[in-house]
């Protein structure tokens, strides 16, 4: 990259250093401590090379879900997700200039209000933990009390998200038990951690298990003063029951399952919703539409005086950047597929977890599922080999196992948790039992 | 001359056809969902995805990027994304890799972040770095959240943070969400971090103070090393903002002015796309005493083997699902592989050398308070311009989007009367940036009327939003309701 002479020229001087004569002797440094750079096709074979140890779920079945899911995603949504006038813009303070971006977030905005059921959503959080940590603090916004209720069979990684966002609020994050023969949430237990100090309520619909509980759209009735907060897997509002429709004041999602990559954990999409009443505690950028001075239908940013850039330390979130080519990716899925395939794929879903779990539990070492109850794509088995142990030896098998609930639930020493999606075939399932039974 | 497309301003919701969509299934079963909870409707567009194609690259033509054009959006470093790093983050090593496959399934994820990190490392002088954080706010937050462990480890009570009325607004916002009380000192007369404010702000309540360098005027800190010393000697730790990166690889380094914390923003110095808003990526890099209290997990090598660490009774836990946005991780990893020691130098040479020549093309025109020598990026006063004619910054800048460039960034920061906030990067040729020199001085020779009604050339004309704050039009359901607000346009 060389420098322009007759830029140097013309500020008067020799040597582009002299315009870092500013920065104090003390503090300089002699170049970076790294290797020179690389050629294009140098630095394409290093990184293919570094990363070619990935098993990859194009390879093999991959039974691990727990939040990510190796869905398939049409080739059309990452071609238009590809589209370098989406991809290398900025956040669309221009309103007038940006309208393709601003329309298609309006446009998300709407389809997942449609979705979940819900009156308002925000233009994307970074994922479903900080979605949460987010819907927790709002929760204090519209009801100022100290406790949040969440499930105690929760993902390890959101609990400790959550833990973090309400550390600056002082909220106590207190856990309510499940059914241990059902998986749903233990009503009982509940009832005996309610209190005047709760502010929300936090429940999942599949949860942690996989499970979906029928209790949830109780919650709203046996607990009208607490702010609901819902967790939802968006696929599964294929042919589920929106949060909307059972008094959910909040609805928080991974949106991954939308047409993104796994991408080993990221970029991930923040699905976050709410009634209308709350809005102006909302965290998150929000589009909405306006005119332009022709009268013409346009869109721009709104509400953003609850924003960082204006609010500074009263704003209701720091989030500035967040993932809204995601959104944008995850619209164009919704899009494509429609409302009927997206029921179909929830169905697929459906009937695949259904059918690993049924062929399992013909093999008298395993219990599957751990839990009397309808499931969505992923369900609970136990047996006789330490989660570990057993995905080591899937691996051998070419094969990627489920995760292991240990992590999440302290006492679940030999559970695993398997998902299926529309991308396993039966041969998959097959070959999963079949390394089972060689265990048993 | 710059026309930008106007397609027909359909929503996705008003196309008509019927979906074609792969996977539809023969048969449903009611019995798949417990009793009560299955869906009665659904209301989704139902349209060939040949319509959909249609309609978002129709979208797509309405936006602005930075491959449309020149984008001197200060403070955001919109510097030209290598195609390179598209096709990495393509590669299905890296889109089809779940975050919880075991350790010896993902060897070349680990082995990337890996060297990632020691790559940051190297680069910011800093002794670790985590990458989980999503964008530059979020490593803030997870910065300050390392501060308050760090403190209440070392049982003290420190309860505020110090920031300069001009940092970026995501500085106090972060504070305050670790739950930190914010204190905003004045900015000196020559445009720097006033040392009496510090000196007088400064208690064994500070927890830390935040700073980015060069500031947001585009000017390096001359007395960083006693500011450093300041805040040490107080007991508290310093933060350094890393938006402003670009200006200073390989001439200086958090780690040598002393930091005690860092965040980076990928999207930025290390030329990610942004997305039109995200993602992003922003690490965090620590000097080695807070390096127990990095979020978990930590990567580490083990001769040729790289492994988690997830058991550290010293860490924040996590701030975010697994170990970051890796595929814009990879990206940077390409970025940072494919300009090494050498050409990342080059990157603020060239960066500065452009943002100096720029300043001295419009300086004459715009006046600019607080000196004249810049790092990245410079801030101009539209005052003249409003005093004498009436042509507010924000007309100005619209009138910009007609001649086919991204505006900068406007209003901020405050200490400057009607800002306009210049960073032209690196990646622009002398070409581009005496082209924008002459709009810029060519519009503030046009007339008054002219100016304030632009934009012309763009998609829509200048939109209300105060219209959009009163009616409040957030969804397509919403707006159906309120239709006849909206009729009555001339295209």
């Amino acid at each position: 990259m060389a420098l322009d002479r007759r830029m140097l020229d013309s500020l008067g001087i020799e040597d582009v250093e002299q315009l870092f004569a500013d920065i104090p002797q003390g503090v300089r440094i002699d170049g970076i401590p790294l290797p020179k750079g690389m050629t294009e096709p140098e630095m394409m074979r290093t990184i293919r090379a570094m990363l070619q140890p990935n098993a990859t779920a194009d390879d093999m079945p991959c039974f691990l879900g727990c939040g990510i899911y190796h869905h398939h995603v049409p080739a059309a949504v990452r071609s238009i997700a590809m589209r370098s006038e989406f991809i290398t813009a900025y956040t669309p303070y221009q309103a007038e200039i940006s309208q393709g971006m601003l329309q298609a977030l309006f446009e998300y905005q709407s389809l997942i209000s449609e979705l979940t059921g819900m009156d308002v959503v925000n233009s994307s959080n970074y994922d479903g933990s900080t979605a949460l940590g987010e819907a927790a603090t709002m929760s204090f916004r519209i009801r100022p009390k100290k406790k949040f209720l969440v499930p105690e069979a929760l993902s390890w990684e959101k609990k400790s998200v959550l833990k973090n966002y309400v550390w600056g609020a002082v909220m106590e994050i207190v856990e309510y038990a499940y059914d241990p023969y059902t998986g749903g949430l233990d009503m009982a237990d509940m009832h005996s951690k309610y209190d005047d100090d709760v502010s929300g309520i936090y429940v999942e619909v599949p949860n942690l298990f996989g499970v979906i509980d029928p209790a949830a759209m109780k919650l709203k009735k046996e607990f009208p003063e607490a702010v609901l907060v819902v967790g939802f897997n968006p696929i599964s509002l294929g042919v589920l029951t929106p949060p909307g429709a059972y008094g959910a004041d909040i609805a928080v999602g991974e949106g991954q399952p939308l047409g993104l990559g796994m991408n080993c954990g990221g970029p991930l999409l923040g699905l976050f919703a709410c009634r209308t009443e709350h809005v102006r505690k909302m965290p998150g950028r929000l589009i909405g539409m306006t005119k332009d001075k022709n009268g013409n239908r346009a869109y721009c940013m709104t509400l953003q005086t609850r924003e960082q850039h204006i609010r500074r330390s009263k704003a209701t979130s720091n989030i500035c950047t967040n993932e809204a080519l995601m959104a944008l990716t995850a619209s164009v899925y919704l899009s494509i597929v429609g409302p009927k395939g997206l029921r179909s794929i929830a169905e697929i879903n459906i009937r695949n977890a259904k059918g690993l779990m049924q062929r399992i539990d013909e093999l008298d070492a395993f219990d599957s599922p751990v839990f009397e109850a309808h499931h969505f794509n992923e369900f609970v088995v136990s047996g006789p080999v330490r989660p570990e142990k057993l995905n080591k030896l899937l691996l051998k098998h070419g094969l990627i196992g489920g995760a292991d609930m240990q992590r999440h639930v302290p006492r679940m020493t030999d559970h695993m948790l398997l998902a299926t999606t529309e991308m396993h075939t039966e041969a998959d399932l097959d070959r999963l039992v079949n390394v089972l039974r060689e265990v048993a | 001359m710059f026309r930008q497309a106007r397609w027909d301003d359909k929503l996705i919701f008003e196309r008509v056809g019927e979906s074609d969509f792969c996977f539809l299934s023969d048969r449903t079963e009611v019995s798949l969902v417990p009793e009560g909870m299955a869906r009665s409707g659904l209301c989704l567009p139902d349209i060939p995805e040949r319509e959909v194609v249609k309609h978002y690259t129709n979208l797509s033509q309405m936006n602005y990027g930075l491959d449309n054009g020149f984008y001197p959006l200060g403070s955001c470093t919109m510097k030209y994304n290598p195609k390179y790093a598209d096709q990495v983050a393509s590669l299905s090593t890296v889109v089809n890799v779940h975050p919880m496959q075991d350790e010896a399934a993902m060897q070349g994820s680990l082995r990337l972040m890996y060297e990632l990190e020691q790559a940051l490392c190297a680069i910011s002088g800093m002794a670790a770095v985590t990458l989980q954080p999503a964008a530059g706010a979020q490593g803030e937050f997870t910065g300050m959240l390392i501060a308050k462990a760090f403190h209440k480890k070392n049982g003290q009570e420190r309860t505020e943070v110090i920031v300069p009325d001009a940092a970026h607004g995501t500085n106090p916002a972060s504070a305050a969400m670790a739950g930190f009380e914010v204190i905003e000192i004045p900015t000196s007369k020559n445009g720097c971090v006033d040392l009496d404010s510090l000196k007088a702000a400064l208690s064994d309540k500070t927890a830390a103070f935040m700073i980015t360098n060069p500031n947001t005027l585009g000017l390096f800190e001359p007395q960083i090393e006693e500011i450093a010393n300041l805040v040490h000697d107080a007991g508290a730790l310093l933060y350094y903002d890393g938006a402003n990166f670009n200006a200073i690889l390989g001439h200086t380094s958090p780690g040598a002015m002393n930091f005690d914390i860092v965040h980076f923003n990928l999207h930025k110095t290390f030329a990610t796309p942004h997305g039109g808003g995200g993602p992003g990526a922003g690490p965090v890099g620590v000097c080695s005493r807070l390096e127990p209290f990095l979020p978990l997990p930590r990567i580490a090598k083990d001769g040729e083997r790289y492994h988690l660490i997830c058991d550290r009774p010293d860490s924040i836990g996590k701030v975010r699902s697994y170990f970051g946005n890796f595929a814009v991780l990879a990206r940077a990893y390409a970025y940072i592989l494919r300009n090494g020691s050498d050409g990342l130098k080059e990157v603020s040479q060239k960066a500065v050398l452009n943002a100096n020549y720029l300043r001295g093309q419009l300086e004459d025109t715009f006046p600019m308070p607080y000196g004249k020598l810049r790092k990245h990026e410079f801030v101009l006063s539209g005052k003249t311009l409003a005093d004498e004619k009436g042509v507010r910054t924000l007309d100005l800048v619209k009138r910009l989007l007609d001649r086919g460039f991204m505006a900068p960034t406007i209003y901020f920061p405050l200490l400057v009367d009607e800002a306009i906030m210049i960073e032209p990067t690196e990646t622009e040729t002398k070409d581009t940036l005496d082209e924008f020199a002459r709009a810029m001085k060519e519009i503030a020779g046009e007339s008054a009327e002219t100016v304030r009604s632009a934009p012309n050339a763009t998609s829509v004309a200048r939109v209300d939003e105060l219209f959009a704050a009163k009616e409040l039009v957030l969804t397509w359901r919403i707006y159906q309701a309120k239709a006849d607000k909206f009729s009555g346009g001339s295209k």
